[in-house]
């Protein structure tokens, strides 16, 4: 067992030691039009507030669930501040960790941890923006929660194991944040120029970088489920993976 | 197999630190830079500051540590307020 933390160790430490800039994904300040902004604004606000009409409402029901939502909320953030050099591409980037939250508390409470970290990033990081906030919401929180969490429960229908469900979850909330992050991008910024082909451009531009980390997010959020259902499962009952109760006849 | 992978841990620590040199002369840019940042620009959308801008560095790291210290303090002193509640605590 020793060894083993010696080897995670070497592997962990030169990751966090190696002298390299931190970077963000999230569309930046400024970028959008301002009616783009308002758009995006008005888009991702009743998904915000179905969010917290839950959190309240779960709250009323087991009061640990706002410190569930909270710790959640403060694993989002660190996972997506964390830049990952890839090196096939030359750049870095880093995980959403919406797929997660949408596992553990399901995707209309996604959406408020999102809500968060992404409104303590523009604030503090300069990760995103103000203006660009409701965009980054809508692609991260919104996309990324809803997709991860389709995925997710889609596969455990068909009878899927958790951990590939999970990892699924993690794939595909990280590829559905930058195929949303495009999207909204190609709409604010073309101008003149036709939609679907700078879609395209700034899709394919994702890609080198995205479809590595959206593996690893995807490893990321396996191990995680799977290590809360071995080691706490008395926490997975507050979440969206407890089973559900048979209705009454 | 102990000994094999701490020689193992030893040579990834070796060379994660002889590359370290040349991976901080070599930038790697975020994906914000190459590609939000550059295909907004040929379309003529300039990325603006921060609106808030609190500085980088030791004042932000500062400012981190004890928004997380306080933080952490006051979660901890409410802790059972926070997963039992206010209801059962009287009780």
């Amino acid at each position: 067992m020793k060894h083993r933390r010696f080897l995670l160790l070497s592997v962990f430490l030169p990751v966090v030691l190696s002298p390299a800039d931190s970077h963000a994904m999230h569309i930046s300040e400024g970028i959008l039009p301002f009616s783009w902004v308002l758009v995006w604004y008005a888009a991702s606000a009743p998904f915000l507030l179905w969010g917290l009409r839950e959190l309240a409402r779960r709250s009323a029901v087991d009061v640990a669930s706002k410190p569930l939502a909270g710790m959640v909320a403060a694993v989002v953030f660190v996972i997506s501040c964390m830049p990952v050099p890839v090196p096939m591409a030359g750049t870095c980037s880093h995980p959403c960790g919406t797929g997660l939250a949408a596992v553990l508390l399901g995707p209309a409470l996604g959406v408020v941890v999102a809500a968060v970290a992404l409104l303590i990033q523009a604030l503090f990081l300069s990760h995103g923006g103000l203006t660009t906030w409701g965009a980054n919401l809508f692609t991260m929180g919104v996309m990324g929660s809803f997709a991860g969490y389709a995925a997710f429960r889609g596969l455990r229908s068909m009878g899927a194991g958790l951990t590939l469900a999970a990892f699924a979850a993690g794939l595909i909330a990280d590829w559905a944040t930058y195929g949303g992050t495009a999207l909204i991008m190609a709409a604010g910024i073309r101008g003149t120029s036709p939609f679907w082909p700078l879609f395209g451009k700034i899709a394919l531009a994702f890609v080198p970088t995205q479809l590595p980390l959206g593996v690893l997010e995807g490893a990321i959020t396996a191990g995680m489920v799977s290590l809360l259902h071995n080691k706490r499962p008395d926490l997975l009952a507050r979440t969206a993976l407890a089973p559900r109760r048979p209705e009454a006849p | 197999m102990k000994r094999r992978s701490l020689v193992l841990a030893g040579c990834i620590l070796l060379l994660s630190l002889a590359a370290a040199p040349a991976l901080a002369e070599e930038k790697w840019p975020g994906i914000d830079d190459a590609v939000v940042k550059k295909i907004a620009r040929e379309h003529g959308r300039e990325a603006r500051p921060s609106l808030l801008n609190f500085g980088e560095g030791d004042l932000q790291l500062f400012m981190f540590l004890l928004a997380g210290a306080v933080g952490g303090f006051v979660a901890g002193y409410c802790w059972r307020a926070l997963v039992e509640g206010k209801q059962k605590r009287k009780e």
